[in-house]
């Protein structure tokens, strides 16, 4: 097998040059599965379980636009990929979609060869201290010392936060999130630093996390989302409405549970989203029911949020920036029609 | 008068130098600085240990399979260790991803190797063609019992076949043929045929792909330099069967899509099971590998001299990680794009000529430890190249760096962590992953200790027996 593997390489190394690519969403098709890149390592967005069961707002994601293509969750194929190679493997196909917490960035979204389709999930750098410190905000942190790990964007955002608001700081820098949090309970520093939804789940692994508090400062944007590969319309099409989809299910009340009586409701809106009215599933590539199955088998976005780091699991994060645009949050997508 | 002289009896040694005080005062306390270094030895010895035993046993929980079995303090008011949370991802550290029904087929492939390769490790124990055969038959049967009837027929061309071999005398059978002049070449020629016909046949089981036509190719390859060969020892067999048979035997048990076996992709592959492959894969390839190097590297032809050279050079300038990462990064980009190597692939190349450079090295040192005087006396005998290489050279340069390259082979053990960085699971990627289960935040130190203890074992087992062989192989100089 690994030899018609290799006949194979050669002789599309020959015909490269003059065959012309079909489609994502063909090959997939093909394929019957499609393959999304993830983390594995990020507690809330994608881990497998005991059992190799995948979970996860990344992985859910994933599952959402596997749902929409083949009315089936369950055909997609989780790729652990690591921070250095995920954009290799999105450019050279071996994933379709990169669905690993990944910033929304300028540079990459224009040099990287592959295109971002929507936020999922608004993160942001915080600090975590000690409640013994007293300290309300982080703008008292002036002299602290501070636990981050070694070569990441956090580093330079606390550097540039520091220097806008004229403090100073001591830098405990670290190789992992284990060992600066290790530290951090240990009392090697005053305060811990990463993304907010990393301090969450660090925090129940503090020996007294009821001790500590979360400070209300966010000093930089992450926009986190997912992304697929730069010159595939229709694909990037389908992966950014799907994400869509999912906010606007949640923004009309449409969930898992009462989708099937959704169908029937007179709600024009509600109609042109599920299919009922109009077949705009099909000028997309797919069935006019897409967002049906979407929902149906993942959930709406609220659904996702909960089940993977809502104030219920033990990550317990509030929805904050991630809520509707109408419930004071950042999340607003434009309507299906 | 003579005076009889008794002498009087020896006084007792003085108390401080025998027995246990005597022992005590020798190798503890034999000098001031000698003392203090025991004194320090024992405080940090009672400093780590105790609170680590308290740690790691007194106070741990064992029991359960949920968090909550391990939110507990003990009895003095300090928590231990949770062993409950390596306990339920045991079968996730072990084999990734594989799914939990074809677990078996992974077994089956590390019992397979394990019966296969015991001859070969301690071949003083089966000198006795008794003992041998009884402990094929004893693998075979206990293969077909556990695994069933197909998995038992493969133990048995593993096992039995290597030591029946040896008494089958293929050159008798087609000289009694050649007896009658024509018949000889037809003879041969029809025996051929008919062996790589059964193969083809057996491989026919891999549903819709190119595979029967290439394997029948190698086989009748393979069964033609028997037949000039003639009779080999059962432990040549062995070696063959072991990179032959063996080889196509796991590959088809582990990725399955034939025979009836499911698919299993490689990407599903993780745990100890991926690291044993790695190092069991990189460690049968990189020592051929790095002795063909090391004799390139000695060679008076100019061109193989120099590519030999180069090679190793330009390999053990970079660092394995680049190797990896020059793999899995830059390699997919010269490829068009929906041409993939497999990522495992890609890895186990990497690492193979990584430490087969390495490895070349290792086996130079042992040449250049071989007098001139061999050379010539094997040249002497009338031997070529390689008879003087295989015959004379090598066996005593290998024996003189065995712990050179047993200690690189531990170096690739403990290297094919590295393949966490391109997103393979293996041991240590997988007890990463579990740090960030939801259900069982925080506790890397339990998980970090058991892969330790597990590599420990692998390391320390490897080591033992490189000594064990030292000592086989040792010399009595005069």
């Amino acid at each position: 097998m690994k030899g018609a593997k290799l006949i194979a390489v050669m002789a599309i190394l020959v015909l490269a040059a003059t065959a012309a690519h079909a489609g994502i969403l063909e090959n997939v098709k093909k394929a019957g599965e499609i393959k999304v890149g993830v983390s594995g390592k990020v507690p809330g967005f994608s881990v497998p379980d005991q059992n190799g069961v995948w979970s996860g707002m990344d992985v859910d994601f994933g599952r959402a636009v596997a749902a929409a293509v083949f009315n089936d969750p369950g055909k997609v194929k989780f790729v652990p990929v690591t921070t250095s190679e995920r954009f290799t493997a999105l450019q050279t196909g071996e994933i379709d979609i990169l669905s690993r917490n990944t910033t929304w960035t300028f540079q990459r979204d224009a040099k990287q060869g592959i295109d971002f389709c929507g936020i999922l999930f608004y993160d942001g750098q915080g600090f975590m201290v000690n409640k013994k410190l007293g300290v309300k905000s982080a703008k008292e942190l002036d002299g602290a010392s501070i636990c981050i790990q070694i070569g990441t964007t956090t580093e330079l955002n606390v550097s540039d936060y520091f220097a806008a608001n004229k403090m100073s700081y001591k830098p405990v820098v670290f190789e992992s999130a284990d060992e600066s949090t290790v530290m951090y309970d240990t009392g090697r520093c005053d305060v811990y630093t990463t993304d907010a939804s990393g301090l969450a789940a660090r925090r129940t692994t503090l020996s007294k996390p009821a001790d500590h508090i979360i400070l209300a400062e966010v000093i930089s944007k992450e926009p986190l989302g997912p992304a697929v590969r730069h010159g595939d319309q229709q694909w990037g099409d389908i992966v950014r409405w799907t994400l869509f989809a999912l906010i606007n299910a949640e923004e009309l009340g449409v969930t898992s549970e009462n989708v099937d009586e959704m169908m029937k409701s007179t709600n024009p809106s509600i109609k042109r989203l599920l299919g009922v009215e109009d077949n705009l599933g099909e000028q997309m590539g797919l069935t006019s029911d897409w967002v049906y199955r979407i929902v149906k088998h993942v959930g709406n976005y609220g659904e996702i949020y909960d089940r993977n780091v809502g104030p219920d699991t033990p990550l317990g994060l509030e929805r904050g920036p991630n809520a509707l645009w109408t419930q004071g949050g950042l999340m607003y997508a434009p309507p299906v029609r | 008068m003579t005076v009889q002289w008794t002498p009087k009896p020896d006084l007792p040694p003085p108390p401080l130098d025998t027995g246990f005080a005597g022992w005590l005062k020798k190798n503890l306390f034999s000098s001031f600085w000698n003392g203090l270094l025991t004194v320090a030895g024992l405080l940090i010895i009672l400093a780590t240990v105790p609170p680590f035993l308290r740690w790691a046993l007194i106070n741990a929980a064992w029991v359960g399979d949920s968090r909550e079995a391990c939110i507990h303090l003990g009895e003095d008011g300090i928590s231990g260790a949770c062993w409950v949370f390596i306990k339920v991802r045991l079968g996730m550290f072990m084999y990734g991803f594989y799914p939990d029904a074809e677990r078996w087929r992974v077994n089956l492939a590390m019992v397979l190797l394990a019966l296969a390769a015991l001859p070969i490790l301690m071949p003083q124990a089966f000198e006795k063609l008794r003992t041998a055969l009884g402990f094929a038959l004893a693998g075979t049967i206990a293969v077909f019992v556990l695994f069933g009837p197909g998995p038992g027929a493969a133990a048995a061309l593993l096992l039995v076949l290597p030591f029946g071999l040896p008494h089958v005398r293929l050159k008798a059978i087609f000289e009694k043929v050649d007896a009658q002049p024509s018949a000889g070449l037809a003879a041969r020629a029809a025996a051929l045929a008919l062996a790589g016909g059964i193969v083809y046949a057996a491989a026919r089981g891999f549903e819709g792909n190119a595979l029967p036509g290439p394997l029948a190719g190698v086989f009748i390859a393979l069964l033609l330099g028997l037949m000039l060969l003639d009779r080999a020892p059962a432990a040549a067999w062995q070696w063959v069967f072991l990179f032959t048979v063996y080889p196509f035997i796991a590959y088809v048990l582990l990725m399955g899509d034939a025979y009836g076996l499911a698919y299993v992709e490689t990407h599903l592959w993780g745990g100890m099971f991926l690291t044993l492959v790695i190092a069991v894969i990189g460690i049968a390839t990189s020592l051929p590998i790095g002795i063909l190097l090391a004799l390139g590297r000695r060679s008076t032809m100019p061109v193989t001299k120099t590519l030999c050279v180069c090679f190793i050079e330009l390999i053990r300038g970079v660092p394995l990680i680049s190797v990896l990462f020059m793999a899995s990064i830059m390699l997919p980009l010269f490829l068009p794009e929906g041409a993939h190597f497999d990522k495992l692939l890609r890895a186990l190349i990497g690492v193979s000529l990584f430490y087969a450079a390495y490895m070349a090295e290792v086996v130079r040192g042992g040449l250049q430890a071989i007098p001139r005087g061999q050379y010539e006396a094997a040249e002497s005998l009338g031997c070529g190249y390689w008879r003087m290489m295989g015959l004379i050279i090598l066996p005593q340069a290998l024996r003189l760096v065995i712990p050179g390259i047993v200690n690189t082979f531990l170096g690739l053990f403990k290297d094919t962590t590295l393949v966490a960085v391109i997103g393979l699971m293996d041991m240590l990627g997988i007890v990463k992953t579990a740090l960030a289960d939801t259900e069982w935040l925080g506790f890397p130190k339990e998980a970090y200790v058991f892969a330790a203890a597990v590599f420990w074992v692998f390391c320390f087992g490897m080591s033992r027996y490189s000594m064990h062989l030292e000592k086989r192989f040792q010399v009595k100089r005069h």
